[in-house]
């Protein structure tokens, strides 16, 4: 087997230690001998660089600084062989990624696809990338996943929920864990519908740009198979001014008895705190299908309490996964705080490119991908996950969750509980309908 | 075709957004008019006055109360870098002046991250603005209506303060000839700080006002300063009355745009702007060569 004659040479890597790497990492880094991307030229020393750009400020910098401490700490864990990464099979008992120590600088993307651009190119000339990762906004992620087919370097995307990640903006060198908004939407419809009724009439809030534009008509086609009906939406300019006052009088003004929230982030927050001064939350049910827990502590467990959403990963379902339980461990124990979706996103991201790295006992990045695409399933913080080799969309548990009232939260994160977890396989979007049409490897 | 009702909330809404757009450009213009110092830190400031109030008004359970931190942080502060940084850059090129204040901008929104870290803090509205009123079959939030009267009564204490006393008078007659203003026995110095530390209040007071409207994070001043600078450019630079019209207009192309095209309203209060700038450049009540 292919497989344990791989693992026998990374593991007596590993053993020989820091001493004998470049001598060892030569020769195996020149046995694919083209050049592509920053390989070889990125990972022929003892030690690799991998760049990571994540919105520290703008509208999504809340969720950007988790997304730098998941990051930050799955690198640690990876050079030491600690937490998660040392119960992943074919990384037990390594430090370091074949043997090479893992270097990295966190970039600020500001929340915007230009600056993220910028950033990512920098890190791929200057610091001659091997890999990077990051992107909290559909927008920078797309943008960043254009920059890694450009330049042959592969990206493991940040956050990211819009259908175009892995539809018409797809890319061979991009790769989404996130729930795209079809999976979003066809796990939740029906559960909303068994919950709230068949007969409903649903206004949506849409940021306008892909992720919102996409999740609002995913919605829309879902809802709609339930019995629902759907008002025109309602859309708001993106980025977005702060004060939806004049969107929210057009929906406070309709007949809606379900309000559906799009917006994110700061967004997000401001949106449905208006909302809640509108009155809008008492004569409508509120349903955010795209949930970031920062949601929650912006507006607070009085208006999170009976909103139905999804949430991309929660801690309580350490109740259902152990590894996320030994996840937010290793993560209190660095940060003393649990661990945010984007933070969950970054860390499961990096442990799939590095047992990937593991077991092609490669850093040629035409190798992880051909190795990601043929659906090798791993066992992470949502169970084993795999990617689709069509459109590089992760098959993933979407967890459908349920605002929980004050009184019944058992610490100040508590705020949802877990209403189902949909399989992955059940809600994927067939490929016919995705748009994606993947680039060339070279 | 949208019904009259609707119009007519979007009409109220155009009020309500316009005052709250007027009284966070208010600060702006001030310092702008009575001193002609551009004052890029307004939305730094901006959000210390939110962050000031929200700390209050936790601890407290009073609004009010955060209302006042949230002007007298924001005073403090405003005398403490008018002191230190400001006041060297009085006679400096605009430039200048925009790059030292964009600069301590970034300093001030970077200690906020520091201490309160990027996440959104829970601002809620006031106990006594939480309603929804029902006029004429439009459901408006009492908590907008409120702020219209707020930012009436502001106006008011305001103009009177500057216009009706001797600052007005003293500083412009400073910035004109500040030798001759103190040989006549009158602080010059004195007058300007308070003049830009009342800017800078009015910059906090905007920012609890607004709190309990937008998601409270160190980000949430970045915005507002645009938006500022919007109004004033419509309203006229320096003029206090344009400030009123610039943001009574900004909020009412908003408000009735977002019935008809929604994808355009932004974009078409540029639109405005432009044409402001193209056929009256000094804005709609600014006076030629004033700045």
């Amino acid at each position: 087997m292919s497989l344990n004659r791989q693992s026998f040479l990374a593991s007596s890597l590993g053993a020989a230690g820091a001493l004998a790497t470049g001598g060892i990492g030569l020769p195996l880094a020149a046995e694919a001998q083209a050049t592509i991307g920053n390989f070889p030229a990125g990972a022929q020393g003892s030690s690799i660089f991998v760049g990571l750009c994540c919105p520290l400020t703008g509208s999504y910098s809340a969720d950007g600084e988790d997304q730098r401490k998941g990051y930050e700490l799955a690198i640690e864990d990876l050079n030491n062989n600690t937490g998660v990464m040392a119960k992943i099979p074919s990384l037990r008992g390594k430090k370091g990624l074949l043997g090479k120590h893992i270097t990295y600088k966190v970039a600020d993307t500001e929340t915007n696809a230009n600056t993220a651009t910028q950033r990512a190119n920098e890190f791929i000339a200057k610091n001659k990338a091997i890999m990077f990762a990051g992107g909290v906004s559909t927008a920078e992620t797309i943008a960043m996943q254009g920059v890694g087919q450009q330049q042959k370097v592969l990206f493991m995307d940040g956050a990211s929920g819009s259908n175009d990640t892995t539809g018409k903006d797809c890319q061979r060198y991009g790769f989404r864990s996130q729930c795209d908004a079809y999976m979003v939407a066809k796990a939740m419809a029906p559960i909303l519908a068994g919950k709230l009724g068949k007969n409903r009439r649903a206004i949506m809030l849409v940021p306008n740009y892909s992720y919102g534009l996409t999740l609002a008509s995913s919605m829309r086609e879902f809802c709609q198979k339930e019995g629902w009906t759907v008002l025109p939406d309602v859309v708001a300019p993106f980025p977005s001014p702060g004060d939806f006052s004049s969107y929210l009088t057009n929906i406070a003004n309709s007949n809606a008895d379900t309000f559906i929230n799009i917006e994110f982030g700061n967004d997000g927050i401001a949106s449905t705190k208006q909302a809640a001064q509108f009155g809008i939350l008492k004569k409508m049910q509120l349903v955010v299908p795209n949930i970031s827990t920062y949601l929650a502590d912006g507006v607070g467990a009085d208006i999170m309490n009976g909103v139905y959403g999804t949430l991309e990963w929660y801690w309580r379902l350490q109740d259902h996964f152990p590894l996320s339980k030994d996840f937010i461990a290793a993560f209190d124990r660095k940060y003393s705080t649990r661990p945010r979706w984007t933070a969950h996103i970054s860390y499961a991201q990096l442990a799939i490119w590095a047992d990937a790295v593991t077991r092609t006992n490669s850093f040629n990045p035409v190798d992880i991908i051909k190795y990601l695409e043929a659906g090798h399933p791993i066992e992470l913080m949502l169970g084993k996950v795999h990617y689709r080799a069509e459109d590089h969309q992760q098959v993933r548990p979407v967890p459908v969750v349920l605002g929980k009232p004050k009184s019944k939260m058992q610490a100040g994160d508590d705020f949802f509980d877990i209403v189902a977890i949909v399989p992955g396989e059940s809600v994927m979007q067939p490929l016919d309908t995705t748009n994606c049409k993947l680039p060339g490897y070279t | 075709m949208p019904d009259f009702q609707l119009i007519a909330a979007q009409l109220l809404n155009g009020v309500a957004l316009g005052s709250i757009l007027a009284l966070v450009a208010l600060g702006l213009t001030i310092i702008f008019g009575l001193l002609g110092f551009v004052n890029f830190a307004h939305g730094a400031l901006f959000t210390i006055g939110a962050y000031a109030g929200w700390l209050t008004y936790t601890k407290t359970g009073s609004f009010v109360a955060g209302i006042g931190a949230a002007l007298v942080s924001c005073f403090i502060v405003g005398i403490v870098i008018e002191r230190i940084l400001i006041r060297l850059y009085y006679h400096r090129p605009k430039e200048d002046q925009i790059l030292v204040t964009f600069g301590l901008s970034i300093v001030l929104v970077e200690i906020m991250r520091a201490i309160f870290t990027g996440k959104s803090q829970l601002l809620s509205t006031p106990s006594w603005g939480s309603g929804v009123v029902n006029l004429a079959g439009i459901f408006y939030p009492q908590y907008r209506l409120e702020v219209i009267a707020i930012v009436g009564v502001t106006l008011v204490v305001i103009y009177f303060l500057i216009y009706k006393t001797r600052i007005g008078l003293v500083v412009r007659a400073g910035i004109d000839d500040a030798l001759i203003v103190n040989i006549l026995g009158i602080d010059v110095k004195r007058t300007f700080l308070l003049v830009f530390a009342l800017g800078a209040a009015l910059a906090g007071l905007s920012g609890i006002i607004d709190g309990p409207l937008l998601a409270v994070n160190p980000d949430m001043g970045t915005d507002v300063l645009i938006q500022s600078f919007v109004v004033i450019v419509i309203g006229g630079v320096g003029s206090f009355g344009g400030a009123v019209l610039g943001g009574l207009i900004a909020g009412e192309i908003i408000s009735i745009a977002t019935v008809f095209v929604p994808d355009y309203a932004q974009v078409l209060l540029y639109v405005a702007m432009a044409a402001v700038l193209i056929l009256r450049p000094q804005g709609l009540l600014g006076v030629e060569g004033r700045a």
